[in-house]
């Protein structure tokens, strides 16, 4: 460090020794994750079979059968024609253009990425909700998971476990778990006091108090954290295709490369159409469900 | 008292980070506003002791901050209190674990709120049944006795509304409902009725009247309105600032106010529509018993009126005026005295509600007659004694000690 010019130019580490900490960082998780790669990618063993199951099954149904499937689902969640119709004109231009493949892997990457995201992020918010201790500690790591770009989620985990499948999945939950978090804390803790009163007056357990009043009726903040959430997975699922993952990302990773622009732009189309299936489905149900907070329109 | 059901002794509650540490100063006499502004920390109640009997509804009252939410969060422990004592059955519900506190609150006490509190992802139906249920009753069990108690507060057919879709006057029925179908045998209500507009809320106050004479709960009832205190309550302890100021029989505090803040609290009170006509009639005075009109004259000479009651070996008959009895005497010297003589006046309960005899009261030119049941006249009501009671003189008026509470 030279002492002579500190005024005009911030004390620096040297070089030297900037390099000398990340080598021993970069080992030591290295040496980490050679040691616990395989254990720990055992451990997703069940989700990758579930995820590959899962797709297989998408690719191997009729396309019919799956489109009429898919517009059955958001007719029973929507009630609403129209946005069957839409569902069922989508994803015929996406068989159409040649993106049908792509289109259900990404589907089944999102379906898992959410569901894991829903089991890992409600639990997460109901136990920061209940204390504040735990909302002052994990508030500040969403923050962090939140604002690192998504790339940076990347390298460990590639580093972790390789490229594949289950690298792009954990990344994907973890971009995407924050909202759901979030939302839940947020959604229990501004449950009316007075309702929450009344059911311990009655004697209502916590277990009661939880599964009766604060979940139900957190809902619609909860389901507008799982929308959040969903829209999260779907773009980044493009950042995931880099480390290999299958789905609409990777035509969108080569037009990149080689400046195909009608590839990209009809892939990015395919995933906007599906992130718009996604958020209107959502919101509909989760509107639907609230029929008690007045308006009886089904709308 | 033998039929003692909730006894609370010397009960404290500050409110803060660490009351314990605090707590001295409160027992040093430091005032609300002086611990306040000292420690930060919020006396709630001060030095609290009541007996509240079986059967009866008691009444807290006391203007908005005086503690009254509080005090009744306590019966159930929604509120732990800092220190004191509160008895149950003769249990201090300070010993009860987790469980055995859950198992208190579903069976001892239910408890309608001032905000309704309803569940409003629940249907009506299940509102009411909602204290049933936490109790482990089986659906179809809960939804039918639920039904029969929204029938009962007159709300049959809203069984699968949502709260949301309903007045406010019907949600707080549908509260009433729900503490009712759980039969708890303690009834908590923290200002049930005030958010309610008046017609509806004095139908509310009746319709809690009517199910108490069938039900005979023990309710703890918190308004800060006298009026419906003095309407509903057995008894009434009044409070301020966290402590108790007086508790007594209605007309006990409607009277004789212990200090400048309850007489206050009284002063602003339609004591027409508070006060029976026996806690303010006087001692009928003018009996005549003779039996013709010559004797009748002469018994009302003797007392410098022109008026009397007539009363005689079963009870009272009726009010005769020395003007007509003059005349009936010129027309004839002899004549007895009989019912052609009487005034045309309706004798007044003694349980009647003063607002209700005021009309008849200020049309006769002589004291109304108070004839009990039994048919004996009890007392007079006079003009006077209206005007000073109900009149801007807010004194307290004197009570005869004949009459303290019958
Ligand atoms: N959780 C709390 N923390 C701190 N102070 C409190 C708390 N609850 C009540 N207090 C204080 O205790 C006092 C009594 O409040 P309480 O709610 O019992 O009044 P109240 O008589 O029910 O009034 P109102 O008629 O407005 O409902 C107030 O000074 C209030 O600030
Ligand atoms: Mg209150």
């Amino acid at each position: 460090m030279a002492e002579s010019n500190w005024l005009t130019e911030i004390p620096q580490l040297d070089r030297s020794e900037l390099r000398d900490i990340r080598k021993t960082l970069d080992t030591a998780y290295r040496d980490f994750s050679r040691e616990h790669g395989e254990m720990i990618e055992a451990f997703f063993d069940p989700l990758l079979s579930f995820l590959v199951w899962f797709e297989k099954l998408l690719l191997a149904t009729p396309w019919w059968l799956v489109i009429a499937i898919v517009a059955g689902l958001a007719y029973l969640a929507s009630r609403s024609w129209k946005l069957s119709l839409g569902v069922i004109v989508s994803f015929m231009l996406i068989g159409y253009f040649g993106m049908w493949e792509d289109a259900m892997s990404t589907m089944s990457i999102i379906l898992v990425c959410t569901l894991m995201a829903i089991v890992l992020g409600v639990p997460i918010g109901i136990i920061m909700a209940r204390s504040d201790r735990m909302q002052t500690l994990i508030t500040p790591i969403l923050d962090v998971m939140q604002t690192m770009p998504a790339f940076v989620y990347l390298i460990p985990v590639v580093m972790l476990l390789g490229i594949g499948k289950i690298p792009g999945v954990i990344a994907v939950i973890i971009y995407a778990i924050p909202p759901v978090i979030r939302l839940t804390n947020l959604g229990i803790r501004l449950v009316d006091k007075d309702v929450l009163e009344a059911a311990t007056a009655y004697g209502a357990s916590p277990m009661q108090r939880l599964l009766g009043v604060q979940l139900p009726l957190a809902m619609p903040t909860i389901m507008a954290g799982i929308n959040q959430t969903i829209m999260m997975a779907l773009s980044m699922v493009v950042i995931a295709s880099m480390i290999g993952v299958a789905g609409l990302g990777q035509p969108v990773l080569k037009s990149i490369t080689n400046q195909y622009f009608t590839l990209g732009l009809l892939n990015g189309l395919a995933i906007v159409a599906l992130a718009i299936i996604f958020d209107r489905v959502s919101q509909a149900y989760a509107k639907r469900t609230q029929r008690h907070l007045g308006g009886m329109d089904n709308g | 008292m033998a039929d003692a059901l909730i006894r609370v002794e010397n009960l404290y509650k500050l409110f803060g980070n660490s009351p314990e540490k605090y707590m001295p100063l409160v027992h040093q006499g430091k005032s609300k506003d002086e611990i306040l502004a000292e420690t930060g920390h919020t006396l709630g109640l001060k030095d609290i002791n009541l007996t509240i009997n079986a059967g009866e509804i008691f009444v807290i009252m006391g203007l908005s901050g005086s503690g009254k939410s509080t005090l009744i969060r306590h019966f159930n422990r929604l509120i732990d209190p800092t220190e004191g004592v509160i008895k149950v059955e003769g249990t201090d519900v300070m010993q009860f674990n987790a469980k055995e506190l859950e198992q208190f609150r579903r069976h001892k006490m239910s408890m309608v709120f001032q905000r309704f509190g309803l569940l409003p992802h629940k249907t009506v139906l299940e509102n009411v049944a909602y204290g049933l249920r936490i109790q482990g009753v089986s659906k179809a069990e809960a939804l039918s006795r639920g039904r029969q108690w929204l029938e009962t507060v007159g709300l049959a057919g809203y069984e699968e509304q949502y709260p949301a879709q309903l007045s406010g006057g019907q949600q707080q029925r549908v509260g009433l409902a729900r503490a009712l179908c759980t039969d708890a045998e303690i009834l908590l209500m923290d200002e049930a009725f005030s958010a309610l507009d008046p017609l509806i809320r004095s139908e509310m106050q009746d319709q809690l009247v009517q199910l108490q004479e069938k039900l005979h709960k023990t309710i703890i009832f918190i308004t800060h309105d006298l009026d419906e205190a003095l309407r509903l309550g057995d008894r009434i302890a009044i409070l301020k600032d966290g402590e108790i100021v007086q508790q007594g029989e209605p007309e006990e505090i409607l009277l004789n106010p212990a200090n400048d803040y309850v007489e206050a609290f009284v002063r602003d009170v339609n004591r027409a529509r508070a006060l029976t006509v026996e806690t303010v009639m006087k001692d009928p005075a003018y009996r005549i018993t003779a039996d013709t009109i010559a004797g009748a004259l002469q018994q009302m000479k003797g007392f410098g009126r022109d008026y009397g009651y007539i009363v005689n070996d079963e009870g009272y008959q009726g009010v005769v005026k020395a003007e007509r009895l003059e005349e009936a005497y010129q027309a004839d010297k002899d004549a007895t005295l009989d019912e052609t003589l009487y005034e045309d006046v309706e004798p007044v309960d003694p349980q009647a509600v003063l607002e209700t005899v005021i009309p008849n009261t200020l049309d006769a030119d002589y004291p109304l007659p108070v004839v009990d049941e039994e048919g004996q006249l009890t007392g007079q009501l006079t003009r006077g004694t209206l005007a000073e009671v109900l009149g801007e003189s807010q004194k307290p008026v004197e009570k005869d000690d004949s009459k303290v509470n019958a």
